[in-house]
């Protein structure tokens, strides 16, 4: 292969991967918009909407790479599959906040940080126990279609996962920017007090921000089994750590921020193990986290902490 | 009477802010809240706006108690706040924050109407509506800030220091408006430091100090009043030859 179709490969991907990083970023950093708040349990939300995403796939008949689906019902399943990932992963979401966290809504200091980190264990250790620790194999009923493209090769699987990354994202945003709710997150995000006086309902706001990032996050668990045909209860500390890294590096609290770091966090994985070597990739994206934040502390796109002006 | 605080105290913490306060503002009134630094009139308008709750005492708000009740109920029932530092919502646009004083109500006509008033009461706001809010200057910021709080139709509109860093021209034509909207029916429950022009628009005050209400009455008793004299605006007391 030559430079440049190698450089083409690993761009389309580190494109996916970039594309289920800024998935799982989002929710980083939706979270942490409002409430100023680190949630490790995120990592493990991830981990546990792909086994959610294996089962419902697993209960539409479909097991390994074998049973291949095309039209109509590929797209069903599909979709019925990335509607109850993200629909289960959201509720999950939603419960871990009303159980764990609202409990301690108003005590400063690290107490909230650490439940996130107990209830990642928890997570962790239920699906341990319940499933088992050896990797599983993830049901895929894509049709092995694929394009060359200038000696790089483009897989159904990757369009499929830009194309489902696109359109959540989008549908995010606009949820964000237009929706009534959305206009309430982002207040609540800029000044929660002055929020609640405008009649906004906070613990509600709280509770839409993780229901779509635990939503988000479930598409992003289904999207890793489609990639790699496999799944793991280890899966959610390297991909929740590199997608902790995007949210940063965009500057955490920044909703396009997360999006493009994501992307550059994919594309640096997918260049480094090409380029340099795959064993390096976690040492050269952590050192890039290093140097944005000892030159740039609020991320390539600012907005570190909800202003309170 | 549209607002009553009866023997309210409120505390932060170990911090008693405000001891067995008293107000009673009646429908129609503008009524002023003065007092220096840190005595708790930011603290009595969270009191009424129910984000900081008393420990004793009732809030009686067009004859029903509302101390128990949320910030978005009482919003609802038409209570309306411009806060300290105006505290608009720096990353959005004047129109999302204008918007955002109309949380509770439903788009429509009426939503049209109010933002029409807005709009014709601040003809500058109307011009920067699509401007990032964090980016407007200090008198832009509080003329968004009190159309935000008009967007909700408030019965009773609290504001917290509404000639806070405003150039003297600028306070004249705050207050003018203030009184306009007092004229069309909205009852203005207002804090100022600004003693002088406070007691020439408002109808009566209260004098708050250290949490307690030291003095109260009409603004021209107030004027004529020595310690308020001393006190806020500005006047020596002539010594006894
Ligand atoms: N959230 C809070 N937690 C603890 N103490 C508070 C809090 N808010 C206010 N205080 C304290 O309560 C007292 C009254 O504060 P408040 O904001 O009501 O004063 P104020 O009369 O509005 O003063 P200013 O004229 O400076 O705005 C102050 O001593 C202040 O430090
Ligand atoms: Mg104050």
């Amino acid at each position: 292969m030559s430079f440049s179709s190698l450089l083409l490969q690993q761009t389309i991907n580190g494109l996916s991967l970039g594309a289920m990083y800024a998935l799982l970023a989002l929710g980083f950093t939706l979270i942490y918009g409002i409430l100023e708040l680190i949630n490790f349990s995120h990592f493990n939300v991830f981990m546990v909407g792909s086994f959610i995403a294996m089962w419902t796939l697993q209960s539409f008949g479909l097991s390994g790479q074998s049973i291949i689906l095309t039209g109509l019902p590929l797209v069903g399943v599909l979709l019925a599959a990335f509607a109850v990932t993200m629909l289960a992963s959201g509720t999950l979401g939603v419960v871990i906040e009303r159980v764990s966290l609202r409990p301690l809504r108003g005590i400063t200091g690290p107490a909230a940080m650490i439940t996130t980190i107990g209830v990642s264990y928890i997570l962790f250790n239920i699906i341990l126990v319940t499933v088992g620790a050896d990797a599983k194999n993830f049901p895929n009923p894509l049709p092995p279609m694929r394009w060359h493209v200038d000696g790089a090769v483009l897989e159904l699987r990757e369009v499929l996962i830009w194309v489902v990354s696109l359109v959540l994202m989008a549908g995010l945003w606009l949820f964000v920017q237009k929706s009534r709710l959305g206009k309430a997150m982002r207040a609540t995000a800029q000044d929660p007090e002055a929020a609640r006086m405008m009649g906004v309902d906070v613990d509600r706001v709280i509770m839409t921000a993780f229901f779509l990032g635990s939503a988000l996050a479930g598409a992003g668990g289904l999207i890793f089994g489609l990639y790699y045909n496999f799944t793991s209860f280890i899966i959610g500390f390297t991909a929740g750590l590199r997608a902790f890294t995007a949210a940063v590096l965009g500057g955490i609290g920044n909703v396009p921020g997360a999006m493009v770091g994501g992307i550059l966090i994919g594309l640096i994985e997918a260049y480094g193990g090409q380029f340099i070597a795959t064993e390096w990739a976690d040492v050269i994206i952590f050192s890039i986290l290093v140097l944005v934040l000892v030159f740039r502390p609020a991320g390539l796109f600012g907005r570190l902490a909800p202003s309170k002006s | 009477m549209l607002l009553e605080f009866n023997d309210i105290d409120t505390y932060y913490g170990d911090l008693h802010v405000l001891k067995k306060v008293n107000y009673s503002i009646e429908a129609g009134e503008i009524v002023s809240l003065l007092g220096g630094n840190a005595c708790g009139k930011s603290t009595t308008m969270k009191t009424i706006m129910g984000v900081v709750r008393p420990a004793r005492g009732t809030v009686i708000f067009d004859g029903q108690p509302i101390e128990k009740l949320p910030t978005s109920e009482r919003v609802k029932r038409g209570i309306a706040p411009v806060l300290e530092a105006r505290r608009l919502f720096p990353r959005m646009t004047v129109f999302e924050n204008l918007e955002m004083g109309a949380y509770l109500r439903k788009r429509g006509a009426e939503f049209d109407q109010d933002l029409d008033r807005v709009y014709s009461l601040f003809p500058r706001v109307k011009e920067r509506r699509n401007q990032v809010a964090g980016t407007l200057s200090g008198g832009e910021q509080q003329m968004v800030a009190m159309g935000r709080a008009l967007m909700a139709r408030p019965r009773l509109l609290c504001m917290d220091e509404p000639s806070m860093g405003l150039s003297p021209i600028f306070v004249d034509q705050v207050f003018d408006i203030i009184q306009q909207i007092n004229k069309q029916g909205t009852t203005i429950f207002m804090v100022e430091q600004n003693a002088n022009m406070a007691l020439s628009i408002a109808h009566r005050a209260y004098v708050l100090q250290t949490g307690q209400v030291v003095l109260s009455g009409s603004a021209a008793e107030l004027r004529r009043n020595p310690m308020i004299r001393e006190a806020y605006l500005g006047e020596m007391q002539v010594p006894a030859a």
